[in-house]
């Protein structure tokens, strides 16, 4: 099994060159919302193991309203962030996009202060790498290449039933065997290709397993202390905490809209201040940390909860602890994937975001909040930021999709299915 | 809880008017405001308080943003609209992508509605047989000349309750909370047919027991006393109260194209109905729905002589071998509940909402259906060709199909979610790449799920409908109404 895992890096803008970048960020799409996988800069496309990339220039709107707390707005340099989502591991495969972007990625970061022409790339990418708090992952251990292919099975069996009624009408169980000599055939011609997983790296079993055992009692001291304290302090702040989510700017929200729904997958990218004090950083730290252990233990098959919508999603402190980045992938329109956040699990974004100046009212961490449906969209649509550039590996293929495709391919490796699995697998097809 | 005031909702939220045979739209344009208002306020528009006999004839106003601005209703005013509405139905090429609206369906390709095509307001009038050119004249009379130039009649006949395709329309609609008793504090377990009067109506609470935002007017901005007082915002009048947005979209049947596909597709006659049958979801006699019927009562469905229309869901058909998940009225209304399972008491309801609920490919994938329902209204226009005829590739080529109406209270949650993430979903519950087969064109295929074999797929399915028009549109309460007939006067004595 080959894990999965994103890089992040965030770097100041020199001042005055917002606009270059920009332009320089508009050159690699064909329309805004729409990548060219092969642009010059960042040939995504040549990146075998890339699910998801963008870039996007962190224009925080909302860093006045931390006036509401009487505190003077805080000045950050505007950031540009280029992030994404791969397989295998980060120092291989930042090795292998400085090789094939290095130019490209050279120019872009020109416009940041503390680059310089003759540094190495590679050290200034790793030094600019900002980790996640929490990062999820739909499906632990689905490769790109295993997506593609998979689809591509799927594609040729659909095909070949259209192509043969008489396999078509077949019982189950039977066209199952039909289907798999089909398949072996078209592999032993190389029509087909589907490559056998790669053995899970050892380093990362042991990390992971470590982190499965030791991070319990650590999290559940943490979440303890932080209960008791949450007991005293939560109630009062979360009854005088001001609420600002006014209807989002129009010309703002056409910018976004612009952006979306070119495919069934769409981005989300937002940046926001926490609230002042401790309490709400110390609060968030604990429950990120404990989401994303979840995250990494718990939801890596198919689910974040009910939620089976998204691909990839990060949450990643920034200043200090001071602001909170969100970076998704997600399938369908934005308005599907904030009513799968309020009527699924409002309480999940509640406990988070809830930290952050002006969400709408909550109680007790997980009640209300995004239930405020209209006042949640309006407080979403303000946080997020016009991604400039987008990439998605796996173009017009679902979460569900995927997951067809690999119970699709189950039934071609595996042996004998009794007449119920052999029946369910059909209904696939 | 206050009780609702029927004489200041416009009819037609309450009643489809269906006794009343003969209908006509009127697209119009304003011409000259002063006298477009003079004939708003004295134009006699039709309530939802009941009568008996019912009435003899009906009329409907509502408008679009570029009208209630032409008609003087300020800035500040408008900005208490809905993003949807203030944009237009063909107001950003995203939104088009969203509803499907592309190619042969863009809206440049429209007769009305398309970009650059100012309609300001609709006007529906309904009669019995034969009444209403007599009915025109009485309404169409005062100011009306001065103030409007008609754009457009849209015309519509009388099918018989079935839509030009053949099949029975509108049988399944949602049972509005007139009497407000819905409590929706708690996760809902199972599918209801009755949603919160604030999904269709504004000023009330929806089905998050929140109010739907619209237009809140402080009371001395000259002619807002007219209007009722906002319910949870104190010192604010509701220019939304007993109003409601109305989606209309032309939608144009091929049905000569439809039918002869079929009979293409299947070999014969009988089987091309069967086909169309399951890309419908009901039978084409009598409407009798392809899924089993559910043994458990359902809120808001009454058991009815002619056949179990409605009583059922989904649950007993998870795999589409009764009623295929493509299927349009699956898409139209999933019948599904909150959570996947029923899952009985707190500890129950917690593992649920944790992932805890039941597993499996296609499982708990579509958005609850409350949140997602709308009041139909339309029409049809254009006269019907028999199937057997239609098969045969005959039948009179004249335009025809569906002044599609709905109504709702929340236009980007409720009819752009059904467009886009149910109708023309190419993904809808899971589906590879297949939207609804009569509305969408989305891969141009059409699977139909069999018991211990795989779907039959359909391909090479073309449109069957293509979008001629369509316009977001406000249907206000009558108070409302006197409000916007006032609105100069309003500017005035503002200035």
């Amino acid at each position: 099994m080959t894990p999965q895992a994103g890089f992040m890096v965030v770097a100041p803008l020199t001042r005055g060159r917002e606009s270059a970048v920009r332009e320089l960020l508009a050159g690699m799409n064909f329309e805004p919302g729409r990548c060219n996988p092969l642009n010059s800069l960042v040939p995504f496309g040549r990146l075998e193991r890339l699910h998801f990339a963008r870039i996007v220039v962190l224009d925080d709107q909302t860093l006045d309203d931390i006036s509401a707390y009487g505190r003077p707005r805080e000045d950050y340099p505007l950031s540009v962030a280029f992030l994404g989502d791969f397989d295998g591991d980060y120092d291989s495969f930042l090795k292998e996009l400085v090789a094939m972007a290095g130019s490209g990625l050279r120019q872009i970061f020109a416009n940041c202060s503390g680059f310089s022409p003759g540094c190495d790339l590679l050290d200034w990418l790793k030094s600019h790498e900002q980790r996640p708090a929490t990062y999820y992952a739909n499906w632990r251990g689905r490769t790109v290449r295993q997506c593609r292919e998979e689809a591509a099975l799927r594609r040729a069996l659909v095909d070949h039933l259209q192509q043969n009624p008489e396999v078509a009408s077949l019982a189950a169980p039977e066209l199952r065997v039909r289907l798999r000599e089909f398949v072996r055939a078209e592999q032993a011609a190389d029509r087909l290709t589907l490559t056998p997983e790669a053995p899970t790296p050892f380093g990362w079993r042991l990390r992971n397993t470590l982190h499965a055992i030791f991070a319990v009692p650590v999290l559940a001291v943490e979440l303890l202390a932080w209960g008791v304290a949450a007991l005293f302090l939560l109630r009062a702040r979360e009854k005088s905490d001001p609420v600002i989510a006014p209807r989002p700017d129009p010309e703002l929200a056409a910018r976004l809209f612009a952006l979306e729904d070119h495919e069934i997958k769409n981005q989300f990218s937002a940046i926001g201040s926490l609230k002042p004090g401790i309490f709400r950083r110390w609060t968030l730290t604990v429950l990120l940390a404990a989401i994303d252990y979840t995250a990494r233990h718990v939801y890596v098959r198919g689910r974040l909860a009910r939620v089976h919508t998204i691909h990839f999603a990060r949450w990643v402190f920034l200043d200090g602890k001071k602001r909170l980045f969100f970076a998704s992938n997600y399938d369908g329109s934005l308005e599907s994937y904030m009513d799968d956040f309020i009527n699924k699990v409002a309480f999940g974004l509640n406990v988070v975001f809830t930290n952050g100046i002006g969400y709408p009212r909550t109680r007790w961490l997980f009640l209300d909040g995004a239930k405020d449906e209209q006042t949640f969209k309006y407080y979403i649509r303000r946080h997020e930021l016009a991604t400039e550039v987008w990439y998605d590996g796996h173009a017009g293929l679902t979460a569900l999709d995927m997951q067809r495709n690999t119970v699709v391919r189950k039934g071609m490796e595996t042996g004998p299915m009794t007449n119920q699995e052999a029946d369910e697998w059909a209904a696939l097809l | 809880m206050k009780e609702v005031d029927f004489s200041d909702v416009q009819g037609m939220a309450r009643f489809g008017f269906s006794h009343l045979a003969e209908c006509h739209y009127l697209l119009l344009r304003v011409r000259n405001p002063d006298a477009a208002r003079e004939w708003l306020a004295a134009a006699p528009v039709t309530t939802a308080a009941a009568r008996k006999p019912p009435p003899a004839n009906a009329l409907q106003v509502a408008f679009t943003c570029a009208g209630l601005r032409a008609l003087g209703v300020g800035e500040e005013v408008m900005a208490g609209f809905s993003a949807e509405f203030l944009a237009g139905m063909a107001g950003d090429a995203s939104r088009s992508r969203r509803l499907g609206d592309l190619g042969e369906n863009a809206p440049e390709n429209w007769y009305w509605g398309a970009p650059g095509y100012r309609l300001d307001a609709l006007v529906i009038l309904m009669t019995s047989h034969e009444e209403l050119a007599a009915w025109k004249r009485t309404v169409c009379s005062g100011r009306w000349e001065d103030g409007f130039e008609v754009l457009e009649t849209l015309t519509t006949s009388d099918l018989d309750g079935r839509e030009p395709f053949g099949f029975i329309d509108g049988i399944s609609q949602p049972v509005i909370d007139w009497d407000r008793r819905r409590n929706v504090a708690k996760d809902q377990l199972d599918y209801s047919n009755v949603v919160s009067l604030g999904e269709l109506l504004l000023g009330y609470p929806n089905e998050y027991g929140k109010y739907t935002d619209r237009p809140l007017i402080d009371p001395p901005a000259g002619g807002a006393s007219v209007l009722h007082a906002a319910e949870e915002v104190p010192g604010k009048r509701d220019l939304g109260k007993n109003g409601t947005y109305l989606v209309f979209r032309t939608l144009e049947q091929d049905v000569t194209g439809f039918w002869s596909f079929l009979r293409h597709a299947t070999g014969s006659p009988e089987a091309a109905i069967r086909l169309a049958e399951k890309m419908v979801g009901r039978t084409y006699d009598k409407g009798a729905p392809l899924a089993p019927e559910s043994a458990n009562a359902i809120e808001g469905v009454e058991a009815k002589a002619g056949g179990p229309e409605n009583q059922f869901t989904y649950d007993a058909d998870p795999r589409g071998t009764g009623c295929p998940i493509a299927a349009h009225i699956r898409r139209a209304n999933p019948r599904n509940a909150d959570l996947a399972g029923r899952p009985e008491g707190l500890l129950a309801r917690v593992w649920n909402l944790l992932g805890g609920g039941p597993k499996g490919f296609q499982v708990d994938v579509i958005a609850s259906t409350r949140f997602h329902r709308i009041l139909r209204r339309g029409r049809e226009y254009g006269q019907t060709v028999a199937p057997a005829l239609a098969m045969t590739g005959q039948g009179v080529p004249e335009p025809r199909g569906l002044h599609f109406i709905c109504l709702n209270a929340n236009i980007s949650r409720q009819f752009e979610f059904v467009q886009n993430a149910w109708i023309m979903s190419g993904k809808f519950s899971g589906l590879p790449d297949e939207s609804d087969p009569l509305l969408g064109p989305v891969g141009n295929q059409f699977s139909m799920p069999r018991q211990s074999q795989c779907p039959v797929r359909i391909t090479g399915l073309p449109r069957f409908v293509t979008v001629r028009g369509g316009a977001y549109l406000f249907l206000p309460g009558l108070r409302a109404l006197r409000y916007i007939a006032r609105a100069a006067s309003t500017v005035s004595s503002q200035s």
